[in-house]
């Protein structure tokens, strides 16, 4: 069975980003890139499937800058077994991802695709379900536990009110919570074997998708700032600020 | 100009989240609510008293149990036609479903919405709520979901909508329901409660979560974690506040060993007062903190639990 996971190239999630002086997007000029973490675990799990002899083949795929090589390769470290970089200079939306990577799946005929639940930068939350539409596969979103038996895949979810368990008929798209692993650092020697692990290079039209942004970014502004509070000295003071002062119990 | 917003419900009636969702829809014009699954009578009827809904849609058909994802997408994408905009709080049910309808309409979902600023224009955040998009949608229909802590929900009494029937379109089976292991508790839910109070790794242990306990029920709080808590085991998934996990804007927000990392403050920055116990006072969540404890947790929640008690 072979598995597709998509990679994301974002900020760093230990780096705080700043909202650009004209207010045309965020500071990310500089700044330290990463994998998306979700996808990392999304790695994780597929390469624990690969071990477990489930998956014979693992394609991690990464769309946008050139750059986003370096997240494929840091995905090949860990145990994928090739990559497909889709490579392009728009700025990519949910909606262009998940027509690409369609575009992509019909090609490679995966048998499960593993996501990310969200990625860090746009929070957005959306590319696993979008793709599952597009490829009109069930999804299992926001996995804390995958186990495949035969044709089918039964996944446990995080909801709002603990956990859900599913069953999907295969092929078909998870996404990734915190819960599902802890995904691995890779090796020295799992990192130079990695440079040689082959990269494919394709561009949007090469995949007969036009990328263009359907929602556009007017503006980008600050969060309200919180104004600097004060600390008390015991939990008698405590209680009567917020008895008397914030009046809130 | 006429929204569709998809309601979740319990037992309870119709949920808060939801009335948020309801909310934000009433700003673009007239509001039709949706109820799906089956024995629908007490929701529906619920659905009818949200002030501002002038028709509720009952889509009753045990395919649509559990709202699996598959089969609710396609009863929302067969709704569509006539609706402007699709919307749903951002719950762990709406981030499901609505970008697949999103996607199966050719559409950009536009996710977690903080404020309406016109019927094509939306503010949301990125990067876990340190900036704040205006993004403009090109798309005929709005396929949304709404940030629930940014919209003060509509009144759950007040309303009196007209009830309808829903055709059911062909639903796909290609997923089911197994089980649900839901967190029991008499406590508010977090996205709703008036105050919570979070533990983080600081409390060591899930039975020391239990020192937070006279105090939430002192003050009818729902309990929350950090992640770092969660991962440890120390509570339940469905406990995690942050970016990540739920997003909440109460009254009173009690962060109790929590170190005050991005991820988590994009979850509770926006409170209206804010306390922080940690021992260390370099914490970072002493930065967003109205009112700062600097103590160790084991000694300063009995003592907060016996002053509540004493007044
Ligand atoms: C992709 C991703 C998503 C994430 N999503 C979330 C999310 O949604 N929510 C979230 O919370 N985190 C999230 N995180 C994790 C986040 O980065 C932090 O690791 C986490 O919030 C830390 O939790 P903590 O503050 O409980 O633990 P720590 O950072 O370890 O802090 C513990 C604190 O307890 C204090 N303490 C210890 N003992 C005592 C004592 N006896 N008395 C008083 N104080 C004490 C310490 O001084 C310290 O400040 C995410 C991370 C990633 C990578
Ligand atoms: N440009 C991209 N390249 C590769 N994978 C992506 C890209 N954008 C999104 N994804 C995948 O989709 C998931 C969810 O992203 P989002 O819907 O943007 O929150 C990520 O965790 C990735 O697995």
């Amino acid at each position: 069975m072979k598995i597709l996971v998509p990679v994301k190239r974002v900020v760093d999630y230990n780096v705080k980003v700043r909202v650009k002086s004209d207010g045309s997007g965020m500071e990310t000029a500089g700044v330290k890139m990463s994998m998306n973490p979700f996808d990392e675990i999304a790695i994780e799990e597929a390469v624990r499937l690969k071990e477990k002899g489930v998956a014979s083949e693992i394609v991690a795929v990464s769309l946008g800058v050139p750059q986003c090589a370096e997240t494929i390769r840091t995905a090949l470290a860990m145990g994928a077994d090739r990559g497909i970089l889709v490579e392009t200079d728009a700025e990519l939306q949910p909606l262009a991802v998940a027509k690409l990577l369609k575009a992509i799946a019909d090609k490679e005929q995966p048998t499960l695709i593993i996501l990310g639940k969200q990625a860090i930068d746009d929070d957005m939350s959306a590319t696993g379900q979008m793709l599952a539409a597009l490829l009109d596969w069930p999804q299992g979103t926001f996995a804390s536990k995958i186990s495949i038996e035969g044709e089918q895949i039964t996944v446990i979810r995080e909801v709002d009110g603990g956990l859900e368990t599913v069953t999907l008929n295969l092929p078909a798209i998870v996404t990734t919570d915190l819960r599902l692993n802890e995904p691995r650092y890779a090796s020295l020697p799992n990192i130079m074997k990695a440079r040689k692990k082959p990269i494919d290079k394709l561009s949007p039209a090469d995949l007969g998708v036009d990328p263009a942004p359907r929602l556009i970014t007017l503006k980008v502004s600050d969060p309200p700032k919180r104004k600097a509070g004060v600390k008390v000295g015991s939990v008698a003071e405590l209680v009567a600020k917020l008895r008397n002062e914030a009046k809130v119990i | 100009m006429t929204s569709l917003v998809l309601l979740e419900f319990d037992a309870a009636g119709i949920k808060q989240p939801s009335r948020s969702a309801v909310a934000a829809a009433r700003k673009l014009g007239e509001v039709h609510a949706l109820v799906a699954g089956s024995g629908l009578d007490e929701a529906a009827q619920a659905a009818a008293r949200l002030p501002g809904v002038a028709k509720v849609l009952v889509a009753d058909a045990p395919g649509l149990d559990h709202l699996l994802a598959e089969p609710a997408a396609a009863l929302l994408v067969a709704l569509a036609p006539a609706y402007s905009h699709l919307l749903a709080a951002t719950t762990a049910v709406g981030k499901n479903i609505m970008p697949r309808v999103a996607a199966l309409l050719d559409v950009q979902p536009i996710s977690d919405i903080a404020d309406v600023v016109d019927a094509d224009t939306f503010v949301r955040p990125i990067y876990a709520g340190n900036g704040l998009a205006t993004v403009k949608s090109a798309d005929a229909t709005k396929v949304i979901t709404v940030r629930a802590a940014s919209f003060d929900p509509v009144a759950a009494e007040g309303g009196s909508a007209a009830v309808e029937t829903a055709a059911i379109p062909d639903l796909p089976n290609v997923s089911r329901f197994v089980s649900a292991a839901l967190s029991k508790s008499e406590r508010p839910e977090l996205t709703a409660a008036r105050v919570v109070i979070s533990g983080g790794r600081g409390m060591q242990a899930g039975e020391n979560f239990k020192l937070l306990e006279p105090i939430a029920d002192k003050l009818g709080a729902a309990v929350g974690a950090s992640r770092a808590a969660v991962d440890a085991g120390f509570v339940p998934n469905d406990y995690q506040v942050g970016q990540t996990g739920k997003i909440v804007a109460p009254e009173l927000y009690v962060a109790v060993g929590i170190s005050g990392a991005i991820q988590h403050l994009a979850g509770m920055k926006d409170s209206k007062v804010i306390v922080a116990i940690n021992k260390d006072e370099e914490a970072p969540i002493f930065q967003v903190a109205d009112y700062g404890l600097v103590a160790d947790l084991f000694t300063a929640l009995p003592e907060l639990a016996a002053e509540l008690e004493r007044s």
